[in-house]
């Protein structure tokens, strides 16, 4: 080659800073392609986005319900951060979320009447057993015989999920009603608003900075990073892996269980069917775009909470509410391959003088002598 | 010379990033000859061959093959022109025949394959160049001598003139090292080129023609071989840096038994008996080696005694106390502490920083860990500690430990290992792939704790650091222990015999 060439190398090290900014260069690329789509249907994207904006970010009113509708995501994104901390890929908040909600909803609808904040505070563990129970399955199969818990949790959704329609099509189901969804629970468990914001928030801030401080600074929190980043040295090191996989699922399943919790007290005030509508997996694009950081996964679940309360505001301009699930899917595949770019440098390489030398003799040895055949 | 050389590369550079790792390299290979390439770990010598076999491409430089320029391309390229290497790992697939696996090295082959053909091409090979090889052998039946004849029977139905071979007395016993060099020798008589890489002095002195010496990818001498001293190769290996002598021979306390293994049944990963009953006494304040040819039934012996293994049958004490069915972490409190062989796989964590690796078997201990929070400044000064007595260089102890080279990366982890003086030290390979100045380091480490009045159960393949170092040799063959001999009375020539199988 006589003028160099491009090629990527493996980087050493990556700055905090470009840690940082890396994925919010590829957030904005995200938006930008996005607006290729949006601009084939026919708007304009500036106006589009500007009025996404300023409806869901920008005003009181809207800033609360995209509040209000990333606090599931917070969880579900919580819940996927911190089994992807050990390598375990819990495709099932989803599910977990639904089961949660069962547990909850059954103390909440047909257990034993409690004083208030009692009755809040066992229907917010009996949500957090739900989902941890199920994840536990998935989890006792990977800890015992290497199941691959991707599928099973995975395929526990579509169980979860139909037993959740049972329950509201069937036993459940409101008397008088015509969709699938049951009574209101009583009215001294729901989630206090504070201005209109749930106080969910403060529920999901606390439990993000309790999982910040546990997998920075404790033993628990180092042993998980030792099993993520290496196996055979923790199980070099006497560190219990089965019981860490039991563990950090059953923990995974239970804040997915959380985003149970505070969609039916906080939100719906009711089981109803399809409740988790997808959060589990939003969950799983947060936390790839928050790189499992807890306290980041608050910020970008607002940004996507917004974007999903923003889609009532396009849709009145004639854009297709569906834009909402597209931009989310550009904003993933933009940042996936973002993360090549905080692995890999580009290096141009320009052949330094004296090595230049040598290959122009050489090419020009090859015009004249041709390669050995 | 009057010959005119079959291969030359002239000035072959080559760059990764900032590294330069061949640096305006001559090599000239004649026909007929044995070449050998010594030179220590990272000198250059595997991506030279890497280019020659068109796996790299040299930034600059140029090759002439039969008088003719050019470069070669791809290694598809290199096996049309003749030029095939013997990797250290080999390429074979176990479930096949030997001549199937050599069907799938050609690159013409027939759509119906000739078997009949092939097995008597084989065995004419054979009786030529006096390598014995089964063809209608199974790969997976065959030892590791016998896969490398197969290999070196894959280049010769090809019909390469040049051949590589790759370090490729590591995994043989002397005797099948010397039967190796017997056919290599043959091939040379009948007209082929042969390099082997190795950074084995006698060996390269004994079996080779002429001998390139590579340093930091530089030739630093070149010579025949009938010209060839080890103080002559060794200062162009290592360069002008001293060759540490080993000084601290002298004996420690020995005599307390520390641990008594009985009749010893472990499986391998594959669930077949990998140790076949066997039993041996560890002294405190002793060196215990353990010998034999890679996949012996090293690693599941040193797997079995650090607790990673589970023990069909048979029993372990330590001072009188069984530990057969003692955890990993059982046996740690014990006293026993573990260098597995492959560190980056196992023994450190590569993605981690100095601190929290060297805290991996503490961080329970009150000392570094209170009520589940780690206490980082204690693991700092404890980390700062092992940088200090072992001399570690690093670039920041807050740097993940792959960016360590690999000597410093031992060294952290034997610092680590040898932390509260442990009683019983497994030491596998300890010294694998490090330069000299490392592995006196490190033997001088081992030494010590010897001295201290530990015990050191030393793996190697390595006869050299074996009769240097221990003070007794087990010989393991097939998993089968054939006899343990106290190193002074012993020569290189009986525990070749037993790590071939004979029984004394």
């Amino acid at each position: 080659m006589k003028i160099g060439a491009i090629r990527f190398e493996k980087k050493q090290t990556v700055s905090l800073s470009r840690k940082v900014l890396n994925p919010v260069i590829f957030i904005l690329l995200g938006f930008v392609l996005s607006s290729v789509f949006i601009m084939a249907n026919g708007f304009q994207p500036i106006p589009v986005f500007g009025k996404m904006i300023t409806y869901s970010l920008l005003n009181t009113r809207g800033l609360i319900g995209s509040i209000n509708a990333a606090l599931p995501l917070m969880f579900c994104g919580l819940s996927v951060a911190i089994a992807f901390k050990m390598n375990l890929n819990n495709i099932g908040a989803e599910g977990q979320f639904a089961m949660g909600a069962i547990f909850g909803g059954a103390f909440a609808l047909y257990g034993p009447a409690l004083p208030a904040p009692l009755s809040g505070i066992v229907m917010f563990f009996l949500c957090a057993i739900g989902g941890g129970l199920w994840a536990l399955i998935a989890a006792a199969l990977k800890a015992y015989w290497n199941v691959n818990e991707t599928i099973v949790t995975l395929m526990l959704n579509y169980i979860a999920l139909l037993f959740l329609d049972y329950l509201c099509y069937g036993p459940w189901m409101a008397p008088k009603q015509t969709t699938a969804m049951t009574v209101t629970i009583p009215q001294d468990m729901y989630l206090p608003l504070i201005g209109g914001t749930s106080s969910g928030i403060f529920l999901a801030i606390i439990i993000a900075v309790l999982l910040y401080l546990f997998l920075k600074y404790t033993t628990g929190g180092y042993q998980i990073s030792v099993i993520k980043n290496s196996l055979r040295t923790a199980e070099y090191a006497g560190i219990p892996v089965k019981k860490y996989i039991l563990i950090v699922l059953a923990l995974s399943g239970a804040l997915a269980g959380v985003a149970g919790f505070v969609q039916v007290t906080g939100i719906v005030h009711r089981v109803q069917a399809q409740l988790p509508g997808g959060s589990g997996y939003t969950g799983i694009v947060i936390a790839y775009l928050s790189q499992c950081n807890p306290l980041v996964i608050l910020l970008v679940s607002v940004l996507l909470g917004a974007l999903q309360n923003s889609s009532a505001v396009v849709q009145i301009m004639g854009v297709p509410s569906q834009i909402v699930t597209m931009i989310q899917g550009t904003l993933m595949i933009s940042v996936i391959a973002g993360e090549f770019f905080n692995r890999y440098r580009i290096v141009y390489y320009k052949a330094d003088p004296e090595s230049k030398r040598a290959e122009q003799k050489n090419n020009h040895s090859e015009q004249k002598g041709g390669a050995v055949q | 010379m009057e010959k005119t050389a079959l291969l030359e590369m002239k000035g072959i550079t080559k760059k990764f990033g900032t590294v330069l790792a061949n640096d305006h390299i001559d090599l000239q290979l004649y026909p007929g000859e044995i070449h050998a390439l010594l030179g220590e770990n990272g000198s250059g010598k595997s991506t030279l061959m890497n280019i020659l076999l068109g796996i790299y491409k040299p930034n600059s430089g140029e090759m002439l093959y039969k008088g003719e320029k050019g470069q070669i391309k791809t290694p598809k390229h290199a096996a049309a022109l003749g030029i095939g290497m013997v990797h250290q790992h080999f390429a074979l697939i176990p479930t096949l025949t030997v001549a199937e696996n050599i069907f799938l090295s050609l690159d013409h082959c027939s759509f119906i394959l000739d078997q009949q053909k092939m097995e008597n091409k084989i065995r004419e090979y054979s009786e030529q160049f006096s390598l014995e090889v089964d063809p209608g052998a199974k790969v997976w039946q065959l030892s590791v001598g016998e896969q490398q004849r197969v290999e070196i029977m894959k280049l010769l139905c090809r019909n390469c003139e040049i051949l590589v071979l790759d370090e490729p007395t590591a995994v043989l016993t002397p005797q099948e090292a010397g039967e190796m060099f017997k056919t290599l020798r043959k091939m040379a008589e009948h007209g082929k080129s042969i390099i082997f890489i190795s950074h084995k002095m006698n060996e390269v002195m004994e079996h080779a023609d002429r001998i390139t010496v590579l340093k930091n990818g530089r030739v630093t001498d070149r010579m025949l071989a009938s010209d060839a001293d080890i103080d002559r190769m060794a200062k162009a290996v290592v360069g002008e840096r001293d060759i540490e002598k080993i000084t601290i021979r002298s004996k420690g306390k020995t005599g307390e038994l520390l641990i008594d293994a009985k009749d010893l049944r472990v499986l391998n990963d594959k669930g077949l008996v990998a140790l076949h009953d066997i039993s041996f006494q560890l002294k405190a304040g002793e060196i215990f080696a353990i010998a034999g040819v890679a996949g012996s039934g090293q690693r599941e012996l040193a797997e079995a005694l650090a607790g990673l293994r589970k023990i069909t049958s048979g029993r372990i004490l330590m001072k009188g106390n069984e530990i057969t069915k003692t955890n990993i972490r059982g046996r740690v409190s014990k006293g026993i502490s573990f260098i597995p062989e492959d560190r980056l796989k196992m023994g450190l964590i590569p993605g981690m920083n100095m601190k929290e690796n060297t805290v991996l078997k503490e961080f329970r201990g009150k000392a570094y860990s209170r009520g589940g929070i780690l206490l980082s400044k204690a693991i700092r000064a404890l980390t700062e500690k092992h940088v200090s007595d072992h001399d570690i260089k690093h670039g920041g102890l807050d740097l993940p430990v792959s960016l360590m080279s690999g000597g410093n990366q031992q060294k952290l982890l034997i610092a680590r290992e040898i932390n509260g003086n442990p009683e019983l030290i497994i030491a596998a390979y300890p010294v694998r792939g490090l330069d000299i100045g490392a592995t006196a380091a490190i033997h001088r480490t081992l030494l010590e704790q010897r001295n201290r009045g530990a015990c050191v159960l030393l793996i190697s393949e390595e006869l050299d650091e074996i009769f240097e170092l221990s003070d007794r040799v087990a010989v393991l063959c097939g998993g089968k222990l054939m006899g343990i001999r106290n190193t002074s009375e012993t020569d290189y020539e009986e525990i070749g015999r037993l790590m071939s199988g004979e029984s004394a």
